[in-house]
Protein backbone atom coordinates (compact mmCIF):
# COMPACT_ATOMS: atom_id res chain seq x y z
CA UNK A 1 0.00 0.00 0.00
CA UNK A 2 3.08 2.52 0.79
CA UNK A 3 4.86 2.35 -2.82
CA UNK A 4 1.61 2.41 -5.43
CA UNK A 5 -0.87 5.20 -5.93
CA UNK A 6 -3.76 4.18 -4.08
CA UNK A 7 -7.28 3.79 -6.04
CA UNK A 8 -9.62 6.63 -4.55
CA UNK A 9 -12.39 6.63 -6.51
CA UNK A 10 -15.03 8.13 -3.26
CA UNK A 11 -12.14 10.89 -2.71
CA UNK A 12 -12.30 11.74 -6.54
CA UNK A 13 -16.16 12.81 -6.08
CA UNK A 14 -14.78 16.00 -3.48
CA UNK A 15 -12.62 17.09 -6.25
CA UNK A 16 -15.26 17.66 -8.45
CA UNK A 17 -16.87 20.91 -8.86
CA UNK A 18 -15.10 24.29 -8.46
CA UNK A 19 -14.23 24.73 -5.05
CA UNK A 20 -10.65 24.00 -3.69
CA UNK A 21 -10.53 20.62 -3.13
CA UNK A 22 -8.55 18.75 0.31
CA UNK A 23 -8.11 15.65 -1.84
CA UNK A 24 -6.21 17.53 -4.56
CA UNK A 25 -3.92 19.10 -2.35
CA UNK A 26 -3.13 15.56 -0.20
CA UNK A 27 -2.35 14.45 -4.11
CA UNK A 28 -0.59 16.95 -4.88
CA UNK A 29 1.29 16.45 -1.41
CA UNK A 30 1.67 12.52 -1.91
CA UNK A 31 3.83 12.93 -5.30
CA UNK A 32 6.32 14.24 -2.99
CA UNK A 33 5.91 12.14 -0.04
CA UNK A 34 4.93 9.09 1.41
CA UNK A 35 2.90 9.96 3.58
CA UNK A 36 0.32 11.44 1.43
CA UNK A 37 -0.44 8.48 -0.59
CA UNK A 38 -0.84 6.82 2.77
CA UNK A 39 -3.38 9.20 4.02
CA UNK A 40 -5.19 8.91 0.50
CA UNK A 41 -5.53 5.29 1.02
CA UNK A 42 -6.61 4.81 4.66
CA UNK A 43 -9.11 8.03 4.00
CA UNK A 44 -10.44 6.35 1.04
CA UNK A 45 -10.67 3.28 3.29
CA UNK A 46 -12.54 5.26 6.17
CA UNK A 47 -14.80 6.66 3.55
CA UNK A 48 -15.95 3.18 2.08
CA UNK A 49 -16.19 1.16 5.80
CA UNK A 50 -17.65 4.05 7.45
CA UNK A 51 -14.74 3.83 10.39
CA UNK A 52 -12.51 5.98 11.69
CA UNK A 53 -9.19 4.36 11.80
CA UNK A 54 -7.30 7.43 13.58
CA UNK A 55 -6.90 7.38 18.23
CA UNK A 56 -6.18 11.12 19.02
CA UNK A 57 -4.71 12.37 22.28
CA UNK A 58 -2.13 10.61 24.16
CA UNK A 59 1.28 11.25 25.76
CA UNK A 60 3.28 13.46 22.56
CA UNK A 61 4.50 16.09 23.02
CA UNK A 62 7.50 18.39 23.18
CA UNK A 63 10.03 18.61 26.50
CA UNK A 64 8.18 21.42 29.00
CA UNK A 65 5.14 21.81 26.91
CA UNK A 66 1.26 20.19 28.05
CA UNK A 67 -0.19 21.34 24.82
CA UNK A 68 0.19 21.99 21.34
CA UNK A 69 0.61 18.54 19.88
CA UNK A 70 -1.80 16.32 19.46
CA UNK A 71 -0.80 12.60 19.30
CA UNK A 72 -2.22 10.51 16.53
CA UNK A 73 -1.61 6.62 15.62
CA UNK A 74 -3.88 4.70 13.04
CA UNK A 75 -5.06 1.14 14.09
CA UNK A 76 -3.70 -0.11 10.78
CA UNK A 77 0.39 0.49 10.86
CA UNK A 78 0.81 -3.19 9.02
CA UNK A 79 -1.05 -1.41 6.16
CA UNK A 80 -0.32 1.98 6.10
CA UNK A 81 3.36 2.25 7.62
CA UNK A 82 4.07 5.95 6.41
CA UNK A 83 1.19 7.29 8.67
CA UNK A 84 1.38 4.82 11.67
CA UNK A 85 2.23 8.37 13.25
CA UNK A 86 0.86 11.06 12.14
CA UNK A 87 0.34 13.49 15.28
CA UNK A 88 -0.80 17.35 14.69
CA UNK A 89 1.26 20.28 15.82
CA UNK A 90 -0.68 23.96 17.04
CA UNK A 91 1.61 26.54 16.28
CA UNK A 92 0.19 30.17 17.59
CA UNK A 93 -0.68 32.38 14.10
CA UNK A 94 0.33 35.87 14.71
CA UNK A 95 -2.38 38.36 15.92
CA UNK A 96 -4.84 39.30 13.16
CA UNK A 97 -3.13 36.33 10.64
CA UNK A 98 -0.63 38.86 9.07
CA UNK A 99 1.82 36.65 7.38
CA UNK A 100 5.00 38.01 5.11
CA UNK A 101 5.59 35.62 2.21
CA UNK A 102 9.21 34.96 3.21
CA UNK A 103 7.73 33.51 6.90
CA UNK A 104 5.10 31.43 5.22
CA UNK A 105 7.63 29.71 2.98
CA UNK A 106 9.67 29.66 5.79
CA UNK A 107 6.80 27.62 7.88
CA UNK A 108 6.16 25.24 4.94
CA UNK A 109 9.85 24.72 3.99
CA UNK A 110 10.35 23.61 7.91
CA UNK A 111 7.20 21.08 7.52
CA UNK A 112 8.20 19.48 4.03
CA UNK A 113 11.16 18.54 5.83
CA UNK A 114 10.38 16.98 9.68
CA UNK A 115 6.22 16.31 8.41
CA UNK A 116 3.93 15.79 5.69
CA UNK A 117 4.28 19.21 4.03
CA UNK A 118 0.29 19.15 4.57
CA UNK A 119 -1.47 22.23 6.20
CA UNK A 120 -4.48 23.88 7.69
CA UNK A 121 -4.52 27.38 7.31
CA UNK A 122 -5.84 27.78 9.90
CA UNK A 123 -8.31 25.32 12.73
CA UNK A 124 -10.83 26.65 14.17
CA UNK A 125 -9.04 27.18 17.00
CA UNK A 126 -7.28 29.95 14.96
CA UNK A 127 -3.68 28.22 15.08
CA UNK A 128 -1.69 27.30 11.86
CA UNK A 129 -2.13 23.69 11.88
CA UNK A 130 0.71 21.15 10.53
CA UNK A 131 -0.75 17.99 9.95
CA UNK A 132 1.11 15.03 10.30
CA UNK A 133 5.14 13.93 11.44
CA UNK A 134 6.33 11.14 13.59
CA UNK A 135 7.02 10.70 17.41
CA UNK A 136 10.97 11.59 16.60
CA UNK A 137 10.44 14.32 14.31
CA UNK A 138 8.73 16.54 16.79
CA UNK A 139 11.52 18.19 18.93
CA UNK A 140 12.80 18.64 15.76
CA UNK A 141 9.85 20.83 14.39
CA UNK A 142 9.97 22.48 17.24
CA UNK A 143 12.83 23.71 17.75
CA UNK A 144 13.70 24.75 13.88
CA UNK A 145 10.10 26.92 14.56
CA UNK A 146 11.53 28.38 17.70
CA UNK A 147 14.70 29.93 15.19
CA UNK A 148 11.96 31.91 13.08
CA UNK A 149 10.02 33.20 16.12
CA UNK A 150 7.04 30.89 15.63
CA UNK A 151 5.82 28.96 19.12
CA UNK A 152 3.24 26.04 19.54
CA UNK A 153 0.18 26.54 20.50
CA UNK A 154 -2.47 25.37 22.87
CA UNK A 155 -4.27 22.08 23.20
CA UNK A 156 -5.73 20.00 26.48
CA UNK A 157 -7.04 21.78 29.55
CA UNK A 158 -5.08 24.76 28.78
CA UNK A 159 -5.93 28.56 27.68
CA UNK A 160 -6.07 28.02 24.14
CA UNK A 161 -4.07 30.27 21.47
CA UNK A 162 -5.76 33.33 21.92
CA UNK A 163 -7.54 34.57 18.43
CA UNK A 164 -8.56 38.17 17.27
CA UNK A 165 -9.92 39.48 14.16
CA UNK A 166 -7.72 41.68 11.97
CA UNK A 167 -9.20 44.97 14.16
CA UNK A 168 -7.45 48.04 13.76
CA UNK A 169 -5.04 47.35 10.96
CA UNK A 170 -7.69 47.11 8.63
CA UNK A 171 -10.77 47.89 9.81
CA UNK A 172 -12.77 51.21 10.45
CA UNK A 173 -15.48 49.88 12.82
CA UNK A 174 -12.81 47.94 15.07
CA UNK A 175 -13.40 49.83 18.75
CA UNK A 176 -10.31 48.85 20.34
CA UNK A 177 -6.83 47.79 19.34
CA UNK A 178 -7.52 43.99 19.20
CA UNK A 179 -4.62 42.78 17.97
CA UNK A 180 -2.82 44.24 20.53
CA UNK A 181 -4.77 43.16 23.15
CA UNK A 182 -4.42 39.85 21.82
CA UNK A 183 -0.53 39.76 21.49
CA UNK A 184 -0.41 41.16 24.78
CA UNK A 185 -2.98 38.03 26.67
CA UNK A 186 -0.98 35.36 24.16
CA UNK A 187 2.50 36.82 26.17
CA UNK A 188 1.02 37.37 29.92
CA UNK A 189 -0.50 34.05 29.78
CA UNK A 190 1.92 31.66 28.38
CA UNK A 191 2.52 29.31 31.53
CA UNK A 192 -1.14 28.67 31.28
CA UNK A 193 -1.09 28.15 27.62
CA UNK A 194 1.59 25.59 27.65
CA UNK A 195 0.68 24.03 31.14
CA UNK A 196 -2.21 22.57 30.95
CA UNK A 197 -4.04 23.43 34.39
CA UNK A 198 -7.49 24.03 34.22
CA UNK A 199 -10.65 21.84 34.60
CA UNK A 200 -10.86 22.21 30.70
CA UNK A 201 -9.93 24.43 27.89
CA UNK A 202 -10.74 27.98 27.80
CA UNK A 203 -10.83 30.28 24.75
CA UNK A 204 -10.21 33.79 24.60
CA UNK A 205 -11.05 35.46 21.61
CA UNK A 206 -11.07 39.42 20.75
CA UNK A 207 -13.38 41.00 18.41
CA UNK A 208 -12.90 44.33 17.45
CA UNK A 209 -16.95 45.50 16.77
CA UNK A 210 -20.42 43.59 17.73
CA UNK A 211 -19.77 42.15 14.09
CA UNK A 212 -17.59 39.61 15.97
CA UNK A 213 -15.78 38.70 12.98
CA UNK A 214 -14.18 35.99 15.05
CA UNK A 215 -17.05 34.61 15.93
CA UNK A 216 -16.35 34.69 19.61
CA UNK A 217 -19.54 34.89 20.94
CA UNK A 218 -19.89 31.40 19.91
CA UNK A 219 -16.40 30.15 20.60
CA UNK A 220 -14.76 31.65 23.18
CA UNK A 221 -15.21 31.04 26.94
CA UNK A 222 -14.21 34.99 27.32
CA UNK A 223 -15.51 37.04 24.36
CA UNK A 224 -14.20 40.69 24.29
CA UNK A 225 -16.43 41.96 21.73
CA UNK A 226 -15.08 45.77 20.51
CA UNK A 227 -18.51 48.18 21.93
CA UNK A 228 -19.13 51.92 22.00
CA UNK A 229 -21.08 54.10 24.83
CA UNK A 230 -22.17 57.12 23.34
CA UNK A 231 -24.14 58.14 20.27
CA UNK A 232 -23.74 56.19 16.80
CA UNK A 233 -21.84 59.21 14.31
CA UNK A 234 -24.10 60.04 11.80
CA UNK A 235 -23.17 61.79 8.36
CA UNK A 236 -26.22 63.27 7.44
CA UNK A 237 -24.45 64.30 3.80
CA UNK A 238 -24.25 61.08 3.48
CA UNK A 239 -27.44 59.60 4.36
CA UNK A 240 -29.20 61.82 2.02
CA UNK A 241 -26.38 60.36 -0.58
CA UNK A 242 -27.88 56.98 0.26
CA UNK A 243 -31.47 57.92 0.09
CA UNK A 244 -31.02 59.40 -3.12
CA UNK A 245 -29.14 56.79 -4.61
CA UNK A 246 -32.26 54.42 -3.89
CA UNK A 247 -31.73 53.02 -0.78
CA UNK A 248 -34.87 52.44 0.81
CA UNK A 249 -33.87 53.58 4.14
CA UNK A 250 -36.86 52.60 6.04
CA UNK A 251 -37.33 49.05 4.53
CA UNK A 252 -33.60 48.37 4.56
CA UNK A 253 -32.21 50.14 8.00
CA UNK A 254 -35.37 51.12 9.91
CA UNK A 255 -37.13 48.25 9.72
CA UNK A 256 -34.60 45.84 10.24
CA UNK A 257 -33.66 47.73 13.81
CA UNK A 258 -34.08 45.11 16.58
CA UNK A 259 -34.64 47.90 18.89
CA UNK A 260 -37.19 49.88 16.83
CA UNK A 261 -35.00 53.50 18.18
CA UNK A 262 -34.63 54.43 14.51
CA UNK A 263 -36.63 56.81 12.58
CA UNK A 264 -36.75 58.04 9.17
CA UNK A 265 -39.24 60.57 7.94
CA UNK A 266 -38.37 60.88 4.37
CA UNK A 267 -35.36 63.22 4.61
CA UNK A 268 -34.21 62.83 8.34
CA UNK A 269 -32.71 59.77 10.35
CA UNK A 270 -33.07 59.62 13.59
CA UNK A 271 -32.08 57.47 16.79
CA UNK A 272 -32.64 56.73 20.02
CA UNK A 273 -29.51 55.76 20.90
CA UNK A 274 -30.21 55.09 24.81
CA UNK A 275 -32.13 52.00 23.09
CA UNK A 276 -29.62 51.02 20.52
CA UNK A 277 -28.71 47.13 20.97
CA UNK A 278 -25.43 47.82 19.29
CA UNK A 279 -26.25 45.15 16.65
CA UNK A 280 -24.59 47.03 13.94
CA UNK A 281 -27.13 46.48 11.24
CA UNK A 282 -27.41 49.85 10.20
CA UNK A 283 -23.72 51.00 10.24
CA UNK A 284 -23.55 47.79 8.34
CA UNK A 285 -25.65 49.03 5.42
CA UNK A 286 -24.62 52.60 5.45
CA UNK A 287 -21.29 52.32 6.46
CA UNK A 288 -20.55 55.71 4.69
CA UNK A 289 -22.64 57.67 6.75
CA UNK A 290 -23.28 55.80 9.96
CA UNK A 291 -20.02 54.49 12.57
CA UNK A 292 -19.96 53.66 15.81
CA UNK A 293 -19.54 56.33 18.93
CA UNK A 294 -16.53 57.98 19.49
CA UNK A 295 -16.43 56.71 23.23
CA UNK A 296 -14.69 53.42 22.87
CA UNK A 297 -14.05 50.29 24.50
CA UNK A 298 -15.66 46.40 24.66
CA UNK A 299 -17.97 44.55 26.62
CA UNK A 300 -16.64 41.33 27.97
CA UNK A 301 -18.65 37.91 28.07
CA UNK A 302 -18.03 34.37 29.40
CA UNK A 303 -19.40 31.01 28.71
CA UNK A 304 -19.45 30.05 25.12
CA UNK A 305 -19.03 26.68 23.87
CA UNK A 306 -19.09 24.14 21.24
CA UNK A 307 -21.36 21.17 21.90
CA UNK A 308 -18.69 18.96 23.07
CA UNK A 309 -19.31 16.69 26.25
CA UNK A 310 -22.48 19.32 26.80
CA UNK A 311 -24.29 21.21 24.38
CA UNK A 312 -23.38 24.42 22.58
CA UNK A 313 -23.61 27.87 24.25
CA UNK A 314 -23.60 31.37 23.46
CA UNK A 315 -21.11 33.46 25.89
CA UNK A 316 -23.51 36.21 28.32
CA UNK A 317 -22.50 39.89 29.50
CA UNK A 318 -20.13 40.07 32.37
CA UNK A 319 -18.71 43.08 31.72
CA UNK A 320 -21.07 45.84 29.39
CA UNK A 321 -18.65 48.23 29.03
CA UNK A 322 -14.50 48.72 29.70
CA UNK A 323 -11.99 50.47 28.35
CA UNK A 324 -9.32 48.56 26.27
CA UNK A 325 -6.07 49.96 27.40
CA UNK A 326 -2.44 48.06 28.08
CA UNK A 327 -1.76 46.73 30.39
CA UNK A 328 -5.62 45.21 30.31
CA UNK A 329 -4.77 45.18 34.22
CA UNK A 330 -8.27 45.36 34.95
CA UNK A 331 -9.62 42.31 32.61
CA UNK A 332 -6.63 40.41 33.80
CA UNK A 333 -7.60 40.37 37.35
CA UNK A 334 -11.26 39.06 36.46
CA UNK A 335 -9.78 36.52 34.17
CA UNK A 336 -7.86 35.60 37.21
CA UNK A 337 -10.79 35.34 39.85
CA UNK A 338 -12.60 33.48 37.20
CA UNK A 339 -10.03 30.73 36.44
CA UNK A 340 -9.89 30.53 40.39
CA UNK A 341 -13.19 29.98 41.43
CA UNK A 342 -13.81 27.55 38.30
CA UNK A 343 -10.48 25.68 39.08
CA UNK A 344 -11.31 24.97 42.88
CA UNK A 345 -14.80 23.69 41.93
CA UNK A 346 -15.10 22.74 38.34
CA UNK A 347 -15.15 19.35 37.56
CA UNK A 348 -13.17 17.83 34.75
CA UNK A 349 -13.97 18.55 31.49
CA UNK A 350 -16.13 21.17 32.28
CA UNK A 351 -15.99 24.60 30.67
CA UNK A 352 -16.74 27.85 32.19
CA UNK A 353 -20.45 28.11 30.73
CA UNK A 354 -21.15 24.71 32.10
CA UNK A 355 -20.07 25.82 35.58
CA UNK A 356 -21.66 28.93 35.56
CA UNK A 357 -24.70 27.30 34.70
CA UNK A 358 -24.56 24.69 37.15
CA UNK A 359 -23.75 26.92 40.52
CA UNK A 360 -26.19 29.70 39.18
CA UNK A 361 -24.91 32.98 37.77
CA UNK A 362 -25.82 34.53 40.63
CA UNK A 363 -23.04 32.05 43.28
CA UNK A 364 -20.90 33.02 40.61
CA UNK A 365 -21.06 36.67 40.44
CA UNK A 366 -20.22 36.65 43.90
CA UNK A 367 -17.47 34.48 44.05
CA UNK A 368 -15.98 36.30 41.44
CA UNK A 369 -16.43 39.27 43.61
CA UNK A 370 -18.71 41.22 40.52
CA UNK A 371 -22.00 43.21 41.60
CA UNK A 372 -24.86 42.23 39.80
CA UNK A 373 -26.23 44.58 36.90
CA UNK A 374 -28.94 44.35 34.56
CA UNK A 375 -27.05 44.40 31.73
CA UNK A 376 -25.75 40.81 32.54
CA UNK A 377 -28.12 39.93 29.59
CA UNK A 378 -28.26 36.75 27.71
CA UNK A 379 -29.69 38.09 25.14
CA UNK A 380 -30.78 41.47 24.49
CA UNK A 381 -33.85 42.68 26.91
CA UNK A 382 -33.38 39.36 28.18
CA UNK A 383 -32.23 38.51 31.68
CA UNK A 384 -32.97 35.44 33.40
CA UNK A 385 -29.65 34.99 35.94
CA UNK A 386 -29.47 38.16 37.94
CA UNK A 387 -31.51 37.50 41.37
CA UNK A 388 -31.34 40.07 43.84
CA UNK A 389 -31.92 38.67 47.82
CA UNK A 390 -34.08 41.04 49.11
CA UNK A 391 -37.24 40.19 46.23
CA UNK A 392 -36.21 36.46 48.17
CA UNK A 393 -36.88 37.88 51.37
CA UNK A 394 -40.20 39.39 50.28
CA UNK A 395 -41.37 35.96 48.95
CA UNK A 396 -40.18 34.35 52.09
CA UNK A 397 -42.24 36.81 54.08
CA UNK A 398 -45.61 36.47 52.14
CA UNK A 399 -45.37 32.52 51.82
CA UNK A 400 -45.20 32.45 55.78
CA UNK B 1 8.27 26.69 58.27
CA UNK B 2 7.18 26.76 54.33
CA UNK B 3 8.25 23.93 52.72
CA UNK B 4 10.33 24.72 49.28
CA UNK B 5 9.97 23.87 45.68
CA UNK B 6 12.04 20.98 46.13
CA UNK B 7 10.30 19.16 48.89
CA UNK B 8 6.59 19.99 46.91
CA UNK B 9 7.87 18.78 44.19
CA UNK B 10 9.17 14.91 45.78
CA UNK B 11 5.73 15.09 47.95
CA UNK B 12 3.86 15.64 43.91
CA UNK B 13 5.92 12.79 42.40
CA UNK B 14 5.09 10.43 45.34
CA UNK B 15 1.46 11.06 44.64
CA UNK B 16 1.84 10.32 40.79
CA UNK B 17 3.52 7.24 41.26
CA UNK B 18 1.67 5.69 43.80
CA UNK B 19 -1.63 6.84 41.58
CA UNK B 20 0.25 5.21 38.55
CA UNK B 21 -1.67 2.93 36.91
CA UNK B 22 -5.03 3.42 39.15
CA UNK B 23 -5.71 7.36 38.83
CA UNK B 24 -5.01 9.68 36.34
CA UNK B 25 -4.31 12.87 37.99
CA UNK B 26 -5.04 16.70 37.13
CA UNK B 27 -2.58 19.26 38.32
CA UNK B 28 -5.32 21.18 40.26
CA UNK B 29 -5.38 17.32 42.16
CA UNK B 30 -1.80 17.45 43.04
CA UNK B 31 -2.05 21.15 44.31
CA UNK B 32 -5.41 20.72 46.26
CA UNK B 33 -4.23 17.35 47.46
CA UNK B 34 -0.68 19.95 48.72
CA UNK B 35 -3.53 22.22 49.77
CA UNK B 36 -5.06 19.89 52.36
CA UNK B 37 -1.68 18.22 53.44
CA UNK B 38 0.18 21.43 54.50
CA UNK B 39 -2.91 23.55 55.49
CA UNK B 40 -1.74 26.95 56.34
CA UNK B 41 2.05 26.34 54.59
CA UNK B 42 0.44 25.75 51.68
CA UNK B 43 1.16 28.31 48.92
CA UNK B 44 -0.24 28.08 45.34
CA UNK B 45 2.71 29.74 43.28
CA UNK B 46 5.27 26.73 44.99
CA UNK B 47 2.89 24.29 44.05
CA UNK B 48 3.10 25.32 39.99
CA UNK B 49 6.77 25.75 40.58
CA UNK B 50 7.09 22.52 41.55
CA UNK B 51 4.40 20.95 38.68
CA UNK B 52 6.91 22.96 36.26
CA UNK B 53 9.70 21.66 37.96
CA UNK B 54 8.38 17.77 37.55
CA UNK B 55 7.45 18.27 33.66
CA UNK B 56 11.19 20.56 33.21
CA UNK B 57 13.28 17.64 34.48
CA UNK B 58 11.11 14.76 32.63
CA UNK B 59 10.42 12.76 35.71
CA UNK B 60 6.40 13.19 34.78
CA UNK B 61 4.72 14.17 31.59
CA UNK B 62 1.41 15.65 30.51
CA UNK B 63 -0.75 13.52 28.81
CA UNK B 64 -4.06 14.25 27.34
CA UNK B 65 -7.35 11.68 27.70
CA UNK B 66 -9.91 13.36 27.51
CA UNK B 67 -8.35 16.37 29.48
CA UNK B 68 -5.01 16.93 30.48
CA UNK B 69 -3.09 15.05 33.23
CA UNK B 70 0.48 14.51 34.96
CA UNK B 71 1.68 11.19 34.82
CA UNK B 72 5.37 9.27 34.34
CA UNK B 73 6.77 8.58 31.46
CA UNK B 74 5.28 4.94 29.92
CA UNK B 75 4.51 3.80 26.70
CA UNK B 76 1.01 4.91 25.39
CA UNK B 77 -0.64 1.51 24.83
CA UNK B 78 -2.02 2.84 21.31
CA UNK B 79 0.98 3.97 20.45
CA UNK B 80 2.57 2.80 17.01
CA UNK B 81 6.04 1.59 16.90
Amino acid sequence: MADAYPKTPMLDELEKGKWPSFVTEIKMAAADNPMGKDLLGLLERSYREKIGHWKHGGIVGVMGYGGGVIGRYNDLPDEYPNISHFHTMRINQPAGWFYTTEALRKICDIWEKHGSGLTNMHGSTGDIILLGTTTDELEPTFDELQKINFDIGGSGSDVRTPSCCCGQARCEWACYDTMGACYDFTMAYQDELHRPAFPYKFKFKFSGCPNDCVASIARSDMSIIGMWRDDIQMDKDAIKEYADGGMDIKADVVDNCPAKCMDWNGKELTIENSYCRHCMHCINVMPKALAPGKDRGATILLGAKAPIVEGALLSSVIIPFIKMEPPYQEIKDLTERIWDVWCEEGKNRERVGEFIQRVGLGNFLEAIEVEPIPEMVAHPRENPYVFYEEYFEEDDGSED
Amino acid sequence: MAKTVEEITEMMYKMISEAQGIKKLKPMDLTKAMKQLLGDEFDKKTCKLAIKNLIDTGRCVYTYFGGSFIELPHKEGAAND
